[in-house]
């Protein structure tokens, strides 16, 4: 009775289900501040920059305010960057359960990314009201959020499969993963836009699917620009191919999981 | 149409390239660049070379064999944790595998969310353990504290809630790894006979033990593996006496331990002999029931040894635990030991056994884990009756599996009389 390892994931949905739930009833026990951080993470990061870049440097910002501009853009980093942080260490974090169970191992990955979700749409209210306080009406094509989220959770996905495998082999992921999403958001139109990069680096801008996404992300919120359609189709072929390539990769080393980690 | 089927299954582990705990990726280039990476290199450690059975459904089998026999390793292979390097295997039925209790609890979550949790992982749907959850918390006997978070449990109700989740899962097909050598009596007891009610349902059970009592009572059939390998296959009392009888070519007293072959281990560290010492250091020709009794084991460093750990287990004949003592738990540390003879004395203030026939199992290890030599039941410990309580009547192996060291303090009034 040989099934299929779509078959297999789907008869184990309910495990998915608990999986998140377990680990978003764990995330913030016994903090003070509880579901709270979920928006101090991008708040205090927005605070940073725009006392760093937008007083002190003077950063324009496509003539909206500066904090929000920030904001929007912190607020999708900031599940991004989490959600590939806290995915990456999963396999390793519940060692215990590979060795000990079977059940379709991509479910612990994914269950990593789907949990930081609630936090992303608890900062993105925030940032709602945000943008209300600074007088910044919020444009009817917000509503594409839903639409641009699974591209987010696409790649946050494909990353983690390709970090989350390498980390069981090699722990200098962890150490690694920290440093290099730093890298990443530099080379993210988040304290800066777009408009600021040379012409002629743009197109290089885009070859980060993170760079078409958050802009998408900004643009839909604050309208009166079309939405960069080329580079959030760059971002969608490049989600795929990374998924494709995560997929392979995390198929092909999960047989040994249990053995060397 | 057997239930599990299996076929000249071998497993290997490649040991040396990826030692335990973490690997960095260092070292993975250095030794690129020194293509050490050659296959001829690495240590290959033979966990399975070569097992077949079949099991029919309904058949409960006992695994039997020492450690490191690959019994656990056929469990993972079984229970698809780990892939064979070779070989085949079938089963028919919805498979659960109880390697350990309560996989995937989490301390902060409740008793009661950790049942969904890992009843989850066990394989049983969302309507299934809500429908089940009352029976199961019957049967840990917490019901109080089913809404406490577990961290505040005791390890005895952890284990409980555990066990009540596995005796509630309901595979065609159940692999069971030695979990009942946890937990206390009563609840063991429990255990075992939710599990002779599955041995009636018709379900199919592989159990692992070193209980040869619990084997013998619960199985039918029981599988012998020795060295990655069937050694017998048969009627459980059969195979059970079968593999008593080796324990009792173990020496006894005094040995020389150098010599036997049948040690697990790297080998940096060995045994080379033992010996019964009482008080004043003078050999004992025999241990008695509550003797003071020093034993010495006397081993060989070949190398510098970072942190060794020195260990004694003491089991009966039945193969049941009955002490065991290391410097790990008790200190003191020996860190950094280097090349040489040493002698490590376990003092025994008072031998509080029964009368009976003991098999002590000698080890060093190293930090993690890994075993510089293992000689299990490799000496025989035949304690005799003594005089302890000064009345003449000895010891007597009848009543339990230990004797207090106490003594009985009658009313004062009765006292003086004759």
């Amino acid at each position: 009775m040989q099934r299929s390892g779509l078959q297999e994931f789907w008869s184990h949905r309910e495990l998915l289900f608990f999986m998140v739930w377990r680990d978003l009833k764990v995330r913030y026990k016994q903090t003070a501040l509880g579901v709270a951080w979920a928006v101090i993470q991008p708040l205090a990061s927005t605070l940073i920059f725009f006392l760093l870049f937008g007083k002190m440097a003077k950063m324009p910002s496509d003539g909206v305010p500066y904090p929000v501009f920030v904001y929007l853009g912190m607020a999708v980093w900031t599940y991004f960057a989490g959600a590939v942080g806290y995915s990456s260490n999963s396999l390793v974090n519940n060692s215990q359960l590979l060795t000990k169970v079977w059940f379709p191992r991509i479910i612990i990955p994914l269950a990593g990314v789907l949990s930081l979700l609630p936090d992303f749409i608890i900062a993105a209210l925030v940032g709602f009201v945000i943008m209300i306080v600074y007088g910044q009406p919020l444009a009817w094509t917000v509503l594409l959020w839903p639409l641009l989220l699974p591209l987010v959770v696409l790649l946050a996905l494909g990353a983690s499969l390709i970090l989350a495998t390498l980390n069981v082999r090699y722990r200098d992921v962890k150490y690694a993963v920290p440093f290099l999403m730093q890298m990443w958001m530099f080379l993210t139109p988040i304290i800066y836009p777009v408009s600021k990069v040379p012409e002629q680096y743009r197109p290089l801008l885009m070859l980060n699917p993170m760079a078409g996404t958050v802009e998408a992300f900004r643009t839909a919120a604050l309208g009166g620009r079309a939405l960069p359609w080329p580079a959030l189709g760059a971002a969608l072929g490049m989600g795929i191919i990374v998924l494709l390539l995560g997929l392979r990769y995390f198929s092909k080393a999960e047989r040994e999981f249990a053995d060397i980690i | 149409m057997y239930a599990v089927s299996v076929h000249e299954i071998c497993k290997q582990y490649r040991l040396g390239q990826f030692k335990q705990g973490d690997t960095m990726l260092r070292e993975a280039i250095v030794s690129a660049f020194r293509g050490r990476r050659g296959r001829g290199q690495e240590e290959i450690l033979h966990a399975l070379s070569g097992v077949t059975f079949d099991v029919s459904q309904g058949e409960v089998v006992g695994l039997i064999g020492r450690n490191g026999a690959g019994k656990s390793t056929l469990l993972k292979v079984l229970s698809r944790i780990t892939y064979p390097t070779s070989g085949s295997y079938t089963t028919n039925g919805r498979l659960s595998a109880m390697l350990e209790v309560g996989t995937g609890f989490h301390e902060e979550l409740t008793g009661r969310e950790n049942v969904f949790m890992n009843g989850s992982i066990m394989g049983m749907r969302k309507a299934e353990i809500a429908g089940k959850i009352d029976q199961i918390v019957a049967f840990a006997g917490i019901e109080r504290f089913i809404d406490t978070p577990i961290k505040r449990y005791s390890s005895g109700m952890r284990l409980r809630l555990g066990f009540a989740v596995a005796a509630h899962l309901d595979p065609d097909i159940l692999l069971v790894d030695e979990v009942l050598a946890v937990g206390d009596a009563e609840f063991q007891k429990k255990c075992l006979d939710s599990m002779g009610e599955m041995r009636g349902g018709g379900r199919t059970v592989i159990f692992v033990s070193h209980n040869m009592a619990a084997v013998e009572n619960l199985c039918q059939r029981v599988i012998w593996i020795d060295k990655g390998r069937v050694h017998m296959d048969g009627p459980a009392q059969d195979v059970v006496r079968a593999y008593m009888a080796t324990f009792s070519s173990a020496q006894s007293g005094a040995a020389d331990l150098a010599a036997i072959n049948s040690r697990v281990g790297t080998g940096e560290a060995k045994f080379l002999g033992t010996d019964f010492l009482d008080r004043q250091g003078q050999t004992l020709n025999f241990v008695r029931s509550g003797d003071a009794l020093t034993l010495r084991l006397r081993t060989h460093l070949s190398e510098m040894i970072p942190d060794l750990h020195v260990g004694v287990e003491i089991r009966n004949e039945m193969g049941l635990m009955m002490a065991a003592s290391n410097n790990w738990m008790t200190g003191p540390s020996l860190v950094r030991v280097p090349a040489g003879d040493y002698n490590f004395d376990l003092e025994i203030d008072a031998l509080h056994l029964m009368p009976g026939r003991y098999f002590l199992t000698l080890w060093l290890k190293g930090p993690d884990s890994r075993n510089y030599d293992l000689l299990e039941n490799c000496l025989i410990m035949d304690v005799e009756t003594s005089d302890y309580y000064g009345t003449g009547r000895g010891i007597d192996p009848n009543f339990g599996m230990m004797f207090l060291p106490a003594r009985w303090r009658a009313d004062s009034r009765l006292s003086g009389q004759p």
